[in-house]
């Protein structure tokens, strides 16, 4: 890599492949070309940056200059410009929200409050070069276990760490780890859970398509510590890029030596196998994941016995998450001292977020635990979108619930989010604003649940469903005052007598609505009311006469023809064709269309 | 083999065998080969399940009980242009449901279903992981984001004159 002078360094992730980062690459590639540059600078793609609102991004290295929203034909101008004459292109600078224009990474408020351990080289470095990985210290950690550690002393370090799980229980890992390890039988196992149900997150994805290499060494560390000679990673079929980059990296691996027969050269022998998820949220539940990897159906059993216990075809298995694993070799090379250092005292290290909704800065963030809910929403992410104001954010995913203004100065952390009715969960975090209603949201989840149930106990396939129809009702505005305690009645039901976590925490995103916003629950009942504006059944557009102009923007907006009117005549809206899409609203510039 | 009944082409047939047998015929590959035999044949339908069972010395319930459990396998063929909504947490705050809805009125068609051409096929996704794009909509490979309703007539515009 050192003939380069310069790298140029694409983002490869999901979000901003979507948006056009293959051409962009292709095209500086060109353009290098045309200019005969082709030997002194790189073209890099790279996993997700984290900073996703404003993708595509390419960023230049040595000088760390940002550039954002990047289009393919901007890539001339950023090759001649910056390249060759060595000025900045100042329009595809991030523009600061104070204002001002920012000339690199190093100065963005998105990442002076990251530090950045599970994603050290998601936006680094080439994942499907494992050259690139090994330059930053890749797989160092595997051959000081391999040549240096025991297995026990391997599980203390991870213990002293204080690592917990980070797919959302919080288990401590070194403990888990440990039970495994005590498990005579033989053959073990080793799987990474990389199934990511949340359905607004995509950490653990972005992980694995940023630095693919970091897992497998995680892996391999564990199977040395527990005894296991085989790894199994359990991923999404829907992912087709994370599994096109491990399954390169497990070839490179294997062609290194680090993954096979004799690791390192050492009589340890450890191969990692993909075996792929089919699309069920419930498939995440680690007993689950185990008989799905059978071939059998997704269906949870009771635990104990534990995975450690009879795990994959009855035998100890370990079962991790992405995000956890990622951390691992970082506990190897710096100490569990180092690690210890940073975070809260029972949840310490880092922790990452798939930040988004209605935030400035939707992206893929790694903080320290216990920084505050404040800081990542206002500080890295910059705030509300439109200068609208703040209402709630969601943790924890279909199993997490609604934290609300008051709660923004509470340090995050495994217990400080349970003890305020939500749940660190795998890591998505959505922010919402005045406009979005608190009931619907929990409807949104009870939606989610209720598909994703996988049907083996009463609470979790009936109960849900009636929670879901009551909430429907709610929204609707057909509930009376005494269904909102029958629905709080059904939650606690729910919660205590289903058979596995998804049914369990199914209620949350109800309870904490209930509790946090009371009072929305009683105007969609008692006023048939949507404060928020949100519930259709329960709002009408209206065009108001004194301000309308007969312009005919709405008219020629409306998706259904709701709108009739002559030019310059006002506009009427027929209630019975609308269907209360909001279009028109935003058609209109004279502010002569409302919601009552 | 005699135990098929329903028709199924001879060629189709041996892909299914070859499949199997790439899997060593392992019962517990299953989902593996469903996963890859979707990927030939774009759907699974009853004959398809059938064959698969034999091959693998299963029950066809047990196949049929895996496919209808998971979202990704399909009995119905999909559109030549699928076509998919984001439903995530992300999407959904930031307007998918208006999106989703008027998809399924331009088209005519509810969520799972194939338009009478053929043509197209709407499903739901959660995450796509692209969620600083939200509201996103896949249609095939090709990822449209920042979508809003009246986009709606747009993107189906792109695929009016192709085959
Ligand atoms: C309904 C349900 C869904 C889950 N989904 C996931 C998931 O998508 N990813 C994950 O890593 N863990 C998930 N878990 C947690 C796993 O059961 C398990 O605790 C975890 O993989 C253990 O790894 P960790 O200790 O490293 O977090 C889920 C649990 C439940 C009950
Ligand atoms: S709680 Fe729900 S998902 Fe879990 S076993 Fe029962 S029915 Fe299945
Ligand atoms: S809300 Fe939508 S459907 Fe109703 S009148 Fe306005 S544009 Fe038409
Ligand atoms: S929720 Fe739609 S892309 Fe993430």
């Amino acid at each position: 890599m050192t003939r380069y002078k310069m790298h140029l360094l694409v983002c490869g992730g999901t979000g901003c492949r979507a948006s056009a980062a293959d051409s962009i690459t292709e095209s500086l590639k060109e353009s290098l070309q045309e200019h005969n540059l082709q030997d002194e600078v790189q073209v890099i793609m790279t996993g997700c940056f984290g900073f996703c609102e404003k993708g595509p991004i390419v960023k230049v290295l040595p000088d760390n200059t940002f550039y954002t929203e990047v289009k393919p034909d901007d890539t001339g101008e950023i090759v001649e410009e910056h390249l060759i004459k060595g000025r900045q292109v100042d329009r595809l600078l991030y523009e600061a929200p104070e204002g001002g224009k920012v000339k690199d990474s190093k100065h963005m408020d998105f990442y002076k409050k990251q530090i950045r351990i599970a994603l050290r080289n998601c936006g680094f470095i080439d994942p499907e070069n494992i050259d690139e990985y090994i330059a930053r210290d890749g797989y160092f950690a595997l051959g000081t276990v391999l040549s240096e550690m025991t297995p026990q002393q391997v599980i203390d370090q991870v213990k002293e760490s204080g690592l917990r799980g980070r797919g959302g229980g919080g288990f401590p890992a070194g403990l888990k780890w440990e039970f495994a390890y005590k498990n005579q039988e033989q053959p073990k196992y080793v799987v990474c859970n990389a199934d990511e149900g949340d359905p607004g997150a995509f950490m653990d994805r972005s992980i694995l398509e940023g630095d693919p290499h970091a897992v497998l060494e995680a892996m391999a560390i564990c199977g040395y510590a527990t005894g296991a000679d085989k790894g199994l990673i359990y991923i999404r079929a829907e992912y087709p890029l994370a599994i096109k980059r491990l399954k390169i990296a497990i070839e490179q691996a294997r062609e290194y030596g680090m993954l096979g027969e004799g690791v390192f050269g050492t009589d340890f022998n450890f191969d990692v196998q993909l075996r792929y998820g089919a699309g069920a949220f419930v498939c995440g539940e680690e007993t689950a994941l185990i008989h799905s990897m059978e071939g059998e159906r997704g269906e949870p059993t009771f635990k104990p016995p534990f995975p450690a216990e009879s795990g994959y075809l009855g035998k100890p298995t370990n079962v991790n998450n992405v995000e956890t694993y990622a951390n691992v070799p970082v506990i190897i090379n710096k100490g569990a001292g180092w690690f210890k250092k940073i975070g809260t005292e029972k949840s310490t290290g880092t922790k990452v977020f798939a930040l988004a909704g209605k935030v400035n800065n939707v992206g893929l963030i790694e903080v320290p635990m216990g920084t505050t809910l404040r800081e990542v929403i206002f500080e890295i992410g910059g705030g509300i979108k439109d200068g609208k104001k703040f209402k709630a954010v969601q943790t924890g995913g279909p199993s997490g619930g609604c934290l609300t203004e008051e709660h923004l100065d509470t340090p995050i952390d495994f217990d400080n989010l349970l003890a305020v009715g939500s749940m660190m969960g795998s890591g998505g975090m959505i922010v919402m604003d005045e406009d979005d209603c608190m009931v619907s949201v929990a409807k949104f989840f009870l939606e989610f649940t209720v598909e994703e149930s996988c049907g083996k106990c009463a609470p979790c396939r009936v109960g849900n469903k009636r929670l879901h129809e009551l909430l429907e009702r709610i929204t609707q505005g057909k509930a009376e005052k005494k269904d909102l305690q029958r629905l709080k009645n059904m939650c606690h039901v729910i919660a205590d007598t289903s058979l596995c976590g998804l049914g369990q925490t199914a209620p949350s995103p109800v309870l904490s609505t209930m509790e946090n916003f009371w009072n929305e629950y009683v105007a969609h009942v008692e006023d048939q009311r949507c404060p928020a504006g949100s519930c259709k059944d329960l709002m009408r557009y209206e065009i108001i006469p004194e301000n309308c102009v007969g312009c005919t923007a709405c008219a020629r907006k409306c998706p259904v023809g709701a709108i009739t009117g002559e030019r310059k005549q006002v506009h009427e809206i027929d209630q019975d064709i609308c269907i209360k899409c909001g279009a028109c609203v935003d058609a209109c510039k004279f502010d002569a269309v409302t919601i009552k | 083999m005699s135990r098929i009944k329903v028709k199924i082409k001879e060629q189709d047939l041996t892909k299914i065998r070859e499949i199997c047998q790439a899997h060593n015929n392992e019962p517990g590959e299953l989902i593996n080969v469903l996963q890859q035999t979707q990927e030939h044949f774009g759907y699974l339908p009853a004959e398809i399940q059938e064959a698969v069972a034999q091959e693998l010395g299963l029950p066809v319930a047990k196949v049929y009980g895996v496919v209808t459990f998971y979202s990704f396998f399909t009995m119905i063929p999909q559109g030549r242009y699928p076509i998919s909504i984001c439903t995530g947490t992300a999407c959904y705050v930031r307007g998918a449901d208006n999106v989703l809805q008027e998809f399924k009125r331009q088209l005519g068609i509810a969520v799972g279903e194939t338009s009478e051409d053929g043509k197209f096929s709407l499903n739901c996704l959660r995450c796509v992981g692209a969620c600083g794009l939200a509201p996103v909509v896949l249609v095939g490979d090709k990822t449209y984001g920042r979508v809003a309703p009246d986009g709606v007539k747009d993107i189906l515009a792109e695929y009016q004159d192709k085959e």
